[in-house]
């Protein structure tokens, strides 16, 4: 059974925006799956509608096989949500927001007590229990939503843009916590537009853009979807123009750099041979860093082309 | 949700609530206290003494059922509005929305809660009319279910203004504009016998005239109008109010995009 399971999903907000134009989505129990895409794809809208915070326009969503539509109670008892804002009572304590938020899902007050302790002291805000919520930090806030979230000891765990904002130190520590949760068997759903997270933490990806999804796949396969690797390099000389380098892509980054595409079958010494050739002497090389970065941007852009040539038909 | 469990939410939300209104009582039980107690000074002890009779009482006892009306009205229905429009305001109504509670769990907590205030209020201003005059209790149960209800009511009218609001001057229109007047004329401080024919008419329109009188009347023992219509006929409000409140909320009116 799937922990998530999206069909044609549709949303259409009042002011005419389509957010969503119909995506399909599966998560199975277990994985750490990664929502990725730019601002304004539809991954707020797609948690909004998962968590019951936004009216779908069509289509269904199962959790953990209950229908958001006729098992609502059982479907939000295994969610778990972590929304973009900060939607609590800033001028609620830290303790009495989480204790009160497990009453809501029907926790009798003395195990909503022990709940609060155990993840306030797993997210290190025991000492901050009895500070009103605004007087934390950015990052604070943000675990205090997660220690909310996990209260009730939801399977499934949605985090929208959890380490927006928040810096390197903490979103390291953030992440070695989630993966933690994982281990522990509890399904995870983050959206981000950082690639490097979605690269380090998910096993599992989605890229969704415009209100479609343009990718699902594992990262692995999607990796390998990169059929070729760019390399950079630095030469001795400066160059007036971009050599030819027969079967390379060659582009020149400024006078002294060279960027070249080679292809998965290619091997590096025809690459090497071709220069040498024409005389062009490398100092150094490196790969291109972040290529999940560029199929990132190549899908989006396909995506970009292929709605423009719908809107002009 | 199991019984249990509802019950669980539902206590959850109404100590919530109360513990809301009690922390900042600067702010929502000290002000009524302070007004009715000017109001008992000035209408009671110094310009009623001149009045005379209103309906076989001195004027003191006459008023007081209806100022303690006022201040339920006004406290049930404040406590609502403002609660509920903030909790939407700061988005903590997500807390609620994410979780399995349902709706008429949420609803009949601030309607709780709305009432709860509205009787606390009610409470101390009734303590305090106690200093200027005695009053006595001729209709224990009418007297109850009649504060109870109308306390239900306007904490269900807040709730409803408060789906609607979209901002802070949302929330003090109708009670500026609406519920004050209605309050003002609606047999608080004369009988309408006083009234010429006209505009008893007019005023046996308002509402709040037969809350008033149905107080009245269980404290007092005297009424303008019939109290048992106006116990059923706000019996019937108070579901429709409900009604409309519940499936509002069960849409996302104003809560949900
Ligand atoms: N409440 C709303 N009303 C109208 N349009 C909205 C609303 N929320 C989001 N949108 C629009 O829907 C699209 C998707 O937004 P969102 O789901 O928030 O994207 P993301 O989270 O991927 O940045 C955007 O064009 C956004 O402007
Ligand atoms: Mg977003």
């Amino acid at each position: 059974m799937s922990a998530l399971s999206i069909r044609n999903l549709t949303k259409t907000y009042s002011n005419g925006v389509q957010a969503l134009k119909g995506i399909d989505l599966t998560v199975e129990k277990g994985e750490f799956f990664a929502l990725l895409g730019p601002n304004g794809a539809g991954k707020s809208t797609t948690i909004g509608i998962v968590s019951s915070l936004v009216n779908k326009s069509g289509g269904d969503v199962e959790i953990f096989g209950h229908s958001l539509d006729r098992e609502r109670a059982l479907a939000k008892k295994k969610i778990g949500v972590v929304p973009q804002e900060f939607n609590f009572n800033q001028f609620e304590k830290v303790y009495d927001i989480v204790v009160t938020q497990a009453g809501f899902y029907g926790i009798p007050i003395a195990e909503a007590r022990r709940q609060a302790e155990k993840y306030l002291r797993q997210l290190g805000l025991w000492e901050k229990r009895q500070s009103a919520a605004r007087m934390l930090s950015g990052g604070m806030k943000r675990r205090l939503m997660i220690a909310r979230a996990l209260v009730h000891e939801p399977e499934l765990l949605i985090l929208d843009e959890p380490t927006a904002g928040v810096d390197i130190e903490l979103r390291r520590s953030m992440w070695d916590f989630l993966i933690g949760l994982n281990e522990q068997g509890r399904t995870i759903i983050l959206t981000t537009h950082y690639l490097e997270e979605a690269e380090s933490l998910c096993r599992r990806i989605a890229i969704i853009d415009h209100g479609v999804i343009v990718e699902n796949t594992d990262m692995r396969s999607l990796l390998e979807k990169l059929q070729v690797e760019t390399f950079v390099l630095d030469l001795q000389r400066p160059l007036q123009s971009a050599p030819e380098l027969c079967g390379f892509h060659v582009r020149l980054r400024d006078a002294a750099t060279l960027e070249v595409d080679v292809p998965k079958t290619e091997s590096l010494n025809r690459l090497f041979g071709a220069l040498a050739e024409q005389d062009i002497q490398v100092l150094s090389m490196r790969n291109k860093a972040n290529r999940l970065e560029e199929l990132f941007v190549r899908l989006v852009e396909r995506n970009a082309d292929l709605a423009g040539k719908e809107a002009a038909s | 949700m199991s019984f249990t469990e509802q019950w669980v939410a539902f206590l959850t939300l109404v100590t919530k609530e109360i513990r809301r209104f009690v922390r900042i009582w600067p702010q929502t039980l000290l002000p009524p206290a302070i007004t009715m107690s000017l109001y008992f000074v000035i209408f009671g002890n110094l310009v009623g003494s001149r009045i005379g009779d209103m309906g076989g009482f001195d004027y003191m006892q006459y008023i007081v059922p209806g100022l303690i009306m006022m201040s339920v009205i006004q406290n049930s229905y404040g406590n609502v509005v403002s609660s509920f429009f903030s909790t939407k305001f700061q988005h903590s109504i997500e807390e609620m929305m994410v979780s399995p509670m349902p709706a008429h769990v949420i609803l009949t907590g601030y309607m709780v809660g709305g009432i709860a205030r509205g009787l606390m209020v009610g409470g101390i201003v009734t303590v305090l009319s106690l200093f200027f005059t005695h009053l006595t209790l001729q209709h224990a149960w009418i007297t109850l279910s009649v504060v109870v209800m109308t306390a239900a009511l306007f904490s269900l009218g807040g709730f409803i203004n408060a789906v609607f609001a979209r901002n802070f001057d949302d929330i003090s229109i109708i009670p500026n504009f609406v519920l004050t007047p209605l309050t003002y004329l609606g047999g608080v401080f004369y009988s309408l016998e006083l009234l010429p024919d006209f505009w008893r008419a007019v005023t046996l329109a308002n509402p709040i005239v037969y809350m008033v009188n149905a107080f009245r009347y269980g404290i007092l023992g005297v009424s303008d109008v019939n109290v048992y219509t106006s116990l059923g006929t706000i019996a019937l409000f108070v579901l429709g109010f409900y009604i409309l409140a519940l499936w509002l909320l069960r849409r996302g009116t104003g809560i949900r995009a």
